[in-house]
């Protein structure tokens, strides 16, 4: 089977979050980049799917040319082929973005044949849309499930399941088909050194979007009131044991 | 017109609805409700407490139980006929898909989880969340239709009860392509103790508690607590604990009494989940973790230690 994974650059926030001066983004002077959680498990779905029903997969990033980075780390872990929709990274609103995504896969399926999944994360760790894979399947005209947490597929079909309250609802999708995963589907393997060295000679294919009018604009970030005040050091090891008892105490839960 | 798309599970509300129809209310009036798949009637009080003036009564073979595409499609062509300023959805799982859909089809896109809304002329001023709530972005939405959803929790839902409400009944035209995708089973899931998400204390374990096993004691102090045990992406990710344990932006957001975290560092993505806890006690060998600038109480040293001299000492003051 073919399989397209769609991944996203984002800064590896760890602790705190820093604001440019202007207030409009994240300074990223000091941080890593990563792929979001979401889509790190979607592409070690891509890479199993691959490995239990043969055939091949590509990645597939819209973002600057920085993002080529994004591609060869998932290219390390066993994905084949890497597309990037070089931008000149500046936000794109969900429209655009699923737009443009939906545009490179007819390019990419005219040249080498259809893919028979398209998998995405469910949401960005940054923006957070909730919508590019959906978007992208109703321009294709493709079934598709958000939000799954198990994926199955045999007999030309997809049996998806999804955490509801109190359980799960499952779905099944003719393929070809589109899926956004959520994290905890399957814990993401690290690449190999052999898979790192690899990845260097494996192609990254560039197409360039034109970018359209954007609907909806990001104007400044701001970080939200933060919880707490002074934390009070209760004091060492376990000779700070009954004054935590005292607290707990306190404040009613024993 | 501001348009609300009520949410329900085979028939039952889900209460975030009514949070998304007080910011609705915030936007103008009248507010209506487009309802898919089930009677107006068991809905039709508790909308009209909430303002509602009308609801459509979506009714169609392809409407039966949750299918993504046939919803977002209804919607789509009620939005095309009645012409609304403003479309809102509240910001769950079915929220943002049903939307996601209905933007496609319409061209539009949606401004997921909001949690201010400012109308000025045509455009509105929104402030949604990022990183999963760490951090705000306001935006401009220029688009028309305006399609929101309203992040859960961001508003408290309050009554204001609407006069009148009428049902009007609404016919979409669906094909069977879109509603192939739908729930065509469920499965239970059987519940050990109390849920996270509902747990006055939870002890949350992260780096340091090191294995599955190291879990043990924290389960104990949870259920010596009457608490849930939960974990950090780490611990999640290294198979210690199921993943529907985890706190954090890609796993539950919990509000407990009291969060005792141990062996975590505090990560933002980790701290997003636990911020609305009213108290949270960190214990942790390292004196810089971040996790102490976000805590109320804080323990210097190691959980494998502190924990066990915890539960001997709970003990002995509950006279076990």
């Amino acid at each position: 089977m073919r399989v397209l994974v769609c991944v996203k650059r984002v800064p590896d926030t760890g602790a705190r979050f820093e604001l440019t001066p202007d207030g409009r983004d994240i300074d990223t002077r000091n941080l890593e980049f990563t792929i979001s959680p979401h889509e790190e498990c979607a592409v070690e779905e891509a890479i199993r799917l691959v490995e239990q029903h043969g055939g091949e997969s590509a990645v597939l990033t819209l973002g600057p040319e920085a993002a080529a980075e994004q591609l060869r780390e998932a290219l390390a872990k066993g994905i084949d082929k890497g597309v990037l929709l070089e931008t000149d990274g500046s936000e794109w609103d969900p429209a655009a973005t699923a737009q443009a995504i939906a545009q490179a896969v007819r390019e990419l399926e005219s040249a080498d044949g259809p893919f028979d999944l398209v998998l995405f994360g469910n949401e960005s760790a940054d923006a957070g849309y909730y919508q590019v894979g959906v978007r992208v399947a109703d321009a294709l005209d493709r079934p598709c499930v958000a939000g799954v947490k198990g994926l199955k597929v045999e007999n030309g079909k997809a049996q998806a399941r999804r955490e509801a309250s109190g359980g799960w609802e499952i779905y099944e999708l003719p393929l070809p088909c589109v899926v956004t995963v959520k994290e905890g589907i399957n814990v993401p393997r690290h690449p190999s050194l052999r898979g790192i060295m690899t990845a260097k000679k494996k192609e990254i294919r560039r197409l360039t979007p034109e970018k359209p009018a954007m609907q909806l604009v990001k104007k400044g970030l701001r970080k939200p009131p933060e919880r707490g005040g002074e934390c009070e050091i209760l004091g060492e090891g376990v000779a700070a044991v009954p004054k935590a008892v005292e607290k707990l105490k306190e404040i009613g839960v024993i | 017109m501001i348009l609300g798309v009520i949410e329900h599970d085979r028939g039952k509300l889900n209460e975030a609805s009514l949070e998304m129809l007080t910011l609705a209310r915030a936007l103008g009036s009248p507010v209506e409700a487009v309802l898919l798949g089930a009677d107006a009637a068991a809905f039709q009080e508790t909308l009209k407490e909430h303002g509602v003036s009308k609801i459509y009564e979506a009714k169609h073979e392809g409407l039966g139980d949750y299918a993504p595409r046939a919803w977002g499609k209804s919607v789509a062509q009620l939005v095309r006929a009645k012409n609304p300023r403003a479309v809102l959805a509240a910001g769950t799982d079915r929220g943002n898909e049903v939307m996601a859909h209905a933007g496609a089809l319409l061209g539009v896109p949606v401004a997921s989880n909001c949690t201010e809304i400012r109308p000025q002329d045509g455009v509105f001023e929104v402030t949604r969340l990022r990183w999963g709530g760490s951090l705000l972005e306001d935006a401009e939405l220029r688009a028309d239709p305006k399609l929101l959803t309203v992040a859960p929790h961001a508003v408290s839902a309050e009554p204001a009860p609407a006069p009148e409400i009428a049902v009007e009944a609404f016919s979409p035209t669906l094909e069977e392509a879109d509603w192939r995708v739908r729930v065509v089973a469920r499965e239970e899931r059987e519940q050990k103790g109390v849920p996270l998400t509902e747990a006055k204390v939870v002890v949350g374990g992260g780096r340091g508690v090191g294995s599955a096993e190291g879990f043990k004691i924290l389960e104990e102090l949870a259920e010596l607590l009457g608490g849930a045990v939960g974990g950090s992406r780490v611990a999640t990710n290294n198979g210690w604990r199921p993943h529907s344990d985890q706190i954090g932006q890609t796993g539950v957001q919990i509000a407990p009494d009291l969060y005792i975290a141990c062996g975590i560092s505090g990560a933002i993505q980790h701290i997003v989940g636990v911020k609305g806890a009213k108290y949270i006690l960190a214990i942790n060998k390292d004196p810089e973790a971040p996790i102490f600038q976000r805590a109320d109480f804080g323990i210097v040293g190691d959980l494998h230690e502190v924990v066990p001299a915890l539960i001997e000492e709970i003990k002995k003051v509950k006279g076990k």
